[in-house]
C-alpha cells in the first residue's frame, strides 16, 4: 500500500465486544474492510475477519533447522577435517559434546530469524513511521477502517450508515 | 471478549479500571518528572555504578592479582557472582515464557519488569567471566571466528565454551522477546507524547499501528518465542552447572547439579522479582496491578523451589555418605563442618528453613514478610554458590595446597558495583518504558478485573451468561 495515497473512512468503537459484532455485521453486509486496529489482541477477531493463521512458526522451524545443522556440521568439520585435536583422549567426532552448542544455535537462529521476519513482513523496524488513523487506537478505541479511494457518495453514505447502526462512537476520514 | 472465569479466581486488576485508566496509570510514571524516591534511589545506584567502574579499572590496570585468588581457589567471588546473577535472570524468562505456555494470567502484571530484570541480571553476570579472563581486550578469542592463527578454533567440547554460547543466546533471545513485547506499549506512549518525546517513541515503537494482522503475528511470535525460551532457560543454568559437574573435583562432580542449579536459579530469581516488584508497586503506585494475588503466587513458587533446593542439599549429603567414596565424603564433611561452616549455615538457614514461613497464608500475603524473605533468599543463594566454589577449592586432594580465601576490597567493590549497575539500568527502564505490559493487562481485564471477577464483581452474572 502506497503511503499518502489512501482516503480512509474509519469508525471508532468503545469496546471490543461491540467491535466484534460490528465486524460480523460488515462481513454479512459484504463490506470490504481495509483493516481493523485495536489496542490489544482481540481474541475471536481473526476468524470473523477471515485472516488465515500466521505461518510465522513455519519460518521459525526452518530457521531453527538451519541453525541446528549449521552448528553440528560446523563443529564436526572443525574437529574431523579442519584441525583435529585430541581433548582428553576423546574421539575427534564426539557428538554428545556438540549437543549443547547445537541446541543453543538452533534456538538462536530460530528466534532471531523469526523476529527479523516478523518486523520485515509487518513493515516495521527501528525508526519506521507508519501512519496511524487516531492516537487513541493504542489506548482504548477499537477501529474499523474502509478504503474510500474509489468510493462514490452512495457507498460512503452506506458505510456511514453501517457505522451508526453498529454503534461506532466516532466516524472520521483521513488520508494515509 | 467474555472468557469463562472460575468463581474462585481472585481478581488480578483492582480498582474497577477501564482501558483508558490502565493506559493512564501505567504511562504516567514515564511522563511526569521523577519522584524524590526515584531520584534518591538513582543517586545510590549511580554511586554503586561508579564503584563498579573504579574497581573494574583497578582490576584491568593492575591485573587480577588484586583479587585474593590463590593456588587452589582460582574461582572466588567473581564466579560466585556470575552464577548468582545468571540465576537471578531465570525468573524473568520463567514468568514470561513458561507461564505464558501455561496460560497463567497473573504473569501479565509482572512479566515486563521481570524480563527487564533478566536482561539486566545477565548483563551483570556477563561481566565476571570476561574480567576473570585477565586480559579483557582479548575476550573475543572465545568466539570461533576465522582467524590468522591457523585458523585455530575454540574447544567445542569445553563446558566453558558452552557457557559462552548459552549466555549469549540467552541474552539475545531474552532481549528480542522483551523488546517485541514492548513495541505495542511504546506505541501507546508515542501516541500520547508530544515534541521531542514523540520523536523518541516514534523510533522506539518501530511504526506499530495495532493492525489485526500484526496482532495475530505478534501473538504467534510471542508464543513460539516462549516455546523456544522455555528449554533455553533450562539449558542455560544446566550448562552453567556443567562448568562444575564435568570437572573431576569431589563435591562438583555430581549428576544432581543441573536440576539443582535450575531450581536454585528460579528460586533466587523469584526472590529478586519480589524485591523489585514490592518497591516498584509502591514507588510507582501500581498496587492495583501488582496485587497481593500476584505476590502470593510468587511466594508459592519460592516455597516450592526453595524446598526442591533443600531436598537437593540433603540428597547430596546422603549420596556422598552412601557412595562410600572417601574424597566425596570428605568434601561434604568439609562443606558442612570445615573452615567455611558459617557459609553453609547461612545457606541452609536462608534457602531451606526460612522459606518454610510461606506455608502460612497470612505470611504469604504479607508485604513485610515477603520483602524480608526476598532479601534472605538472595543472600542464601549467594552463599550457596560461595559454598560450592570456595569450600570445595579450599580443600584440594593435596593437604599441602589447602588454603583459605577472603576477598579483597576490589572483589567486594565489583560485587556491590554490579548491584549499582543493575539498579541503574532498572531505574532508567522504569522511567523510559511501561513497567507493566499495557496491552497484555488490557487483554485480561474482562476476565480478571475486579468488576468482572471475584467477590465484588458487579457484572459477574452477566459475564457468566455470555460466556458460552
Amino acid at each position: 500500500m502506497k503511503k499518502g495515497a489512501n482516503e480512509v473512512l474509519f469508525g471508532l468503537y468503545d469496546d471490543e465486544e461491540i467491535l466484534l459484532k460490528a465486524v460480523k455485521q460488515a462481513k454479512n453486509d459484504h463490506l470490504d474492510i481495509m483493516d481493523v486496529y485495536t489496542p490489544f489482541p482481540v481474541h475471536g477477531l481473526d476468524p470473523i475477519l477471515g485472516l488465515s493463521e500466521s505461518r510465522l512458526h513455519v519460518a521459525g522451524f526452518i530457521y531453527g533447522a538451519i541453525g541446528c545443522l549449521f552448528g553440528f556440521l560446523f563443529m564436526t568439520w572443525v574437529f574431523t577435517r579442519d584441525w583435529p585435536i585430541i581433548f582428553g583422549g576423546k574421539p575427534y567426532f564426539s557428538a554428545p559434546a556438540f549437543i549443547p552448542i547445537t541446541f543453543e544455535l538452533t534456538v538462536l537462529f530460530a528466534a532471531v530469524g523469526m523476529v527479523v521476519t516478523f518486523y520485515v513482513i509487518c513493515g516495521m523496524g527501528p525508526g519506521t513511521i507508519n501512519p496511524t488513523l487516531d492516537d487513541r487506537i493504542t489506548d482504548d478505541k477499537f477501529c474499523i477502517a474502509f478504503n474510500t479511494n474509489d468510493a462514490n457518495q452512495d457507498a460512503i453514505d452506506r458505510l456511514k450508515g453501517f457505522f451508526s447502526a453498529t454503534g461506532a462512537s466516532e466516524v472520521n476520514t483521513k488520508t494515509i | 471478549m467474555s472468557a469463562t472465569v472460575s468463581t474462585i479466581r481472585q481478581p488480578l486488576i483492582e480498582g474497577g479500571k477501564t482501558y483508558h485508566q490502565i493506559t493512564e496509570d501505567i504511562c504516567t510514571p514515564t511522563e511526569r518528572t521523577p519522584s524524590t524516591a526515584w531520584v534518591i534511589a538513582f543517586l545510590f545506584a549511580v554511586t554503586g555504578l561508579a564503584v563498579y567502574v573504579f574497581c573494574l579499572a583497578w582490576t584491568i590496570w593492575n591485573g587480577i592479582g588484586t583479587w585474593d585468588l590463590n593456588r587452589t581457589i582460582g574461582w572466588g567471588w567473581d564466579i560466585t557472582n556470575f552464577v548468582w546473577w545468571v540465576g537471578i535472570g531465570h525468573a524473568g524468562t520463567l514468568i514470561s515464557a513458561i507461564l505464558l505456555l501455561f496460560r497463567q494470567k497473573w504473569r501479565t502484571g509482572v512479566n515486563r519488569a521481570a524480563e527487564a530484570m533478566t536482561i539486566f541480571a545477565v548483563i551483570c553476570a556477563g561481566q565476571f567471566p570476561l574480567i576473570h579472563m585477565g586480559r579483557l581486550w582479548l575476550a573475543f578469542f572465545i568466539f570461533p571466528y576465522p582467524n590468522t592463527r591457523g585458523p585455530l578454533w575454540v574447544n567445542f567440547n569445553s563446558p566453558l565454551l558452552w557457557d559462552v554460547f548459552a549466555i549469549s543466546t540467552y541474552f539475545t533471545v531474552s532481549l528480542l522477546f522483551w523488546y517485541t513485547g514492548l513495541v505495542p506499549d511504546f506505541a501507546t506512549i508515542r501516541d500520547r507524547a508530544k515534541g521531542i518525546r514523540r520523536k523518541l517513541y516514534d523510533f522506539l515503537a518501530f511504526g506499530w499501528t495495532g493492525s489485526a494482522k500484526h496482532w495475530q503475528r505478534w501473538e504467534s511470535l510471542s508464543l513460539v518465542l516462549a516455546g523456544l525460551a522455555t528449554p533455553l532457560v533450562l539449558s542455560v543454568h544446566t550448562i552453567v552447572s556443567f562448568d562444575f559437574a564435568t570437572s573431576v573435583i569431589p563435591g562438583w562432580h555430581t549428576t544432581i547439579f543441573p536440576p539443582y542449579f535450575v531450581a536454585g536459579a528460579i528460586f533466587s530469581g523469584f526472590a529478586m522479582v519480589q524485591t523489585l516488584m514490592l518497591l516498584t508497586r509502591k514507588v510507582l503506585n501500581l498496587k492495583e496491578y501488582i496485587t497481593l494475588e500476584h505476590i502470593e503466587s510468587m511466594n508459592k513458587v519460592i516455597l516450592a523451589t526453595g524446598t526442591i533446593v533443600g531436598v537437593a542439599y540433603l540428597t547430596e549429603l546422603f549420596i556422598a555418605w552412601y557412595s562410600g567414596y572417601i574424597y566425596e565424603q570428605y568434601a561434604f564433611y568439609n562443606r558442612v563442618l570445615g573452615p567455611y561452616w558459617w557459609s553453609y549455615v547461612g545457606m541452609m538457614a536462608c534457602n531451606v528453613i526460612s522459606p518454610q514461613v510461606f506455608w502460612v497464608k497470612k505470611w504469604r500475603r504479607s508485604i513485610f514478610v515477603t520483602f524480608f524473605m526476598s532479601i534472605f533468599v538472595n543472600i542464601g543463594m549467594w552463599f550457596e554458590r560461595f559454598v560450592i566454589i570456595a569450600t570445595t577449592l579450599a580443600r584440594d586432594y593435596l593437604p599441602s595446597s589447602w588454603s583459605y580465601y577472603t576477598p579483597t576490597w576490589v572483589e567486594i567493590g565489583l560485587f556491590v558495583g554490579t548491584l549499582g549497575l543493575f539498579f541503574t539500568l532498572y531505574l532508567i527502564f522504569s522511567r523510559v518504558a511501561p513497567v507493566i505490559a499495557i496491552a497484555e493487562v488490557k487483554s485480561i481485564l474482562k476476565s480478571s478485573g475486579d468488576q468482572y471477577a471475584g467477590p465484588n464483581a458487579a457484572h459477574q452474572h452477566a459475564a457468566h451468561s455470555e460466556a458460552h
